[in-house]
């Protein structure tokens, strides 16, 4: 189809879709007046798991089959992306020295000075953000993104040749199979331990304290190391394919 | 509805309205990143923290960060033919 | 007025919709589907959210017996987010392996030096 009479079905079909959806939302409950058990489940969560983040404790124990799938997504879109961009590297790695030095003297001092001063409290944030999922907002799928933009606040600074040592290919892999591992171990322990799989069978401990909840913080921790691993897969696969290719 | 809740409303339609209608590329990452902030904003105010803090590092930095390179990486491409 | 999220839920939908059609650039449509992405979210936490209702923490200031907004929409669409941003990458490289087999990111013409 060209693009003149694409743009007038598409206009007619979007006109059809928008008015079809507001006539829905019309007979939707009214807003702010929800009708589900979400109080209930608020009860539940605090008074049987301690858990006192009932997001967290939603999202890893009375639906933790669906977070089984979105971080298994989350793997195998890593993993998809890595295979797509990885195909040609290797070329051209004679240039690297090059590109370096120059990469180096370009970056502004002051970028260099505030992010390298940045790169520890970030990660302690993150490592903050994951472990007290279970207490404040927070959890394994936030603090996972804020430790992997520590990864961006590293190349930001310039320092990324210093990173290139440290080989952080290997190491991001290692990091998301083992999260991936983790949380798939710990669902069929609650087969070997207790009635079902995925169920909460690690002590519950008082509401508040760091060890508690059961298996919530164990799981958050996992998919905060997996969410870590697989978005600095990316990213280092695209730096990669930025940085060091100086040509084809 | 607080007029919180209107206001944040009207800049995420406004937000998504001008990433569709941008043009050029870069320009549209930049301005999808303050769309992102935009619906933080609206997750806030929807009284959603957990949302709020993934969307933020997710949104504003971690997509156009993305769209940037994989933009950088065409450029070089297209310099190579 | 109280159809408004709702609204706008469905305005975003439709203009990232619109976006995606009418876009000359792989990267660009790629980017419209995080409008359309963005949309759901919105509508997921407005059918979750309570007039008057405290965020789903408890701590010693908000009891248990308080009224909450629903966490379980809370929950799905945090993880929806980072896995939507992930999804994006795997587009984004098979854009630039499109480009790398193709010569050019106009969708329209993707299909041409195939022979």
């Amino acid at each position: 189809m060209s693009v003149r009479p694409r743009t007038v079905a598409a206009l007619l079909a979007l006109a059809g879709l928008a008015a079809l959806i507001a006539w829905a939302a019309s007979e939707l409950t009214p807003f702010g007046t929800p009708s589900g058990p979400a109080n209930a489940i608020v009860r539940t969560l605090v008074h049987e798991r301690h858990a006192a983040n009932t997001v967290n404790g939603v999202t890893y124990d009375l639906r933790g089959l669906d977070t089984l799938g979105e971080e298994l997504i989350l793997f195998v879109a890593a993993l998809g992306s890595a295979v797509l961009l990885r195909h040609g590297r290797g070329e051209d790695v004679e240039q690297e020295r090059g590109e370096d030095e120059r990469g180096a003297a370009r970056t502004p001092d002051a970028l260099r000075a505030a992010g390298t001063a940045l790169v520890g409290p970030l990660v302690v944030l993150g490592v903050y953000v994951v472990v007290h999922g279970h207490l404040s907002p927070g959890g394994g799928f936030q603090g996972g993104v804020v430790l992997a933009a520590g990864l961006l606040l590293v190349y930001a600074a310039g320092q990324v040749m210093a990173l290139k040592r440290v080989e952080p290919t290997a190491l991001v892999e290692v990091a998301d199979a083992t999260g991936a591992l983790a949380y798939a171990l710990v669902a069929a322990a609650g087969l070997v331990f207790a009635t079902a799989a995925l169920e909460n069978f690690l002590p519950f401990g008082t509401t508040g304290n760091l060890l508690s909840a059961g298996t919530i913080p164990v799981l958050s921790v996992a998919v905060g190391v997996e969410v870590t691993g697989a978005v600095a897969l990316i990213l280092t696969e695209l730096l990669d394919q930025t940085l060091l290719r100086g040509g084809e | 509805m607080t007029v919180l809740h209107v206001v944040a409303l009207a800049a995420v339609a406004a937000g998504g309205t001008a990433v569709a209608l941008a043009r050029d590329p870069v320009r549209q990452a930049l301005v999808a990143s303050v769309f992102g902030l935009s619906l933080a904003l609206l997750f806030f105010a929807f009284q959603a923290p957990d949302v709020a803090i993934s969307q933020i590092v997710v949104a504003t930095v971690a997509v156009p960060v993305m769209v940037l390179l994989a933009l950088t990486k065409l450029r070089r491409d297209e310099e190579q033919r | 007025m109280t159809v408004l999220p709702y609204l706008v839920a469905a305005w975003l939908l439709v203009v990232g919709l619109w976006g995606t059609i009418t876009s000359r650039h792989l990267v660009q449509q790629v980017m419209c589907l995080t409008v359309v992405q963005s949309s759901t979210y919105v509508l997921l936490l407005a059918v979750g959210y309570r007039t008057g209702g405290y965020a789903p923490i408890v701590s010693s200031s908000v009891p248990p017996s308080s009224p909450f907004v629903d966490p379980i929409v809370q929950a799905l669409a945090l993880t929806d987010v980072v896995v939507e941003a992930t999804v994006v990458a795997v587009l984004l490289a098979l854009t630039v392996q499109a480009h790398k087999r193709f010569g050019t990111v106009d969708p329209d013409r993707l299909g041409e030096l195939s022979g």
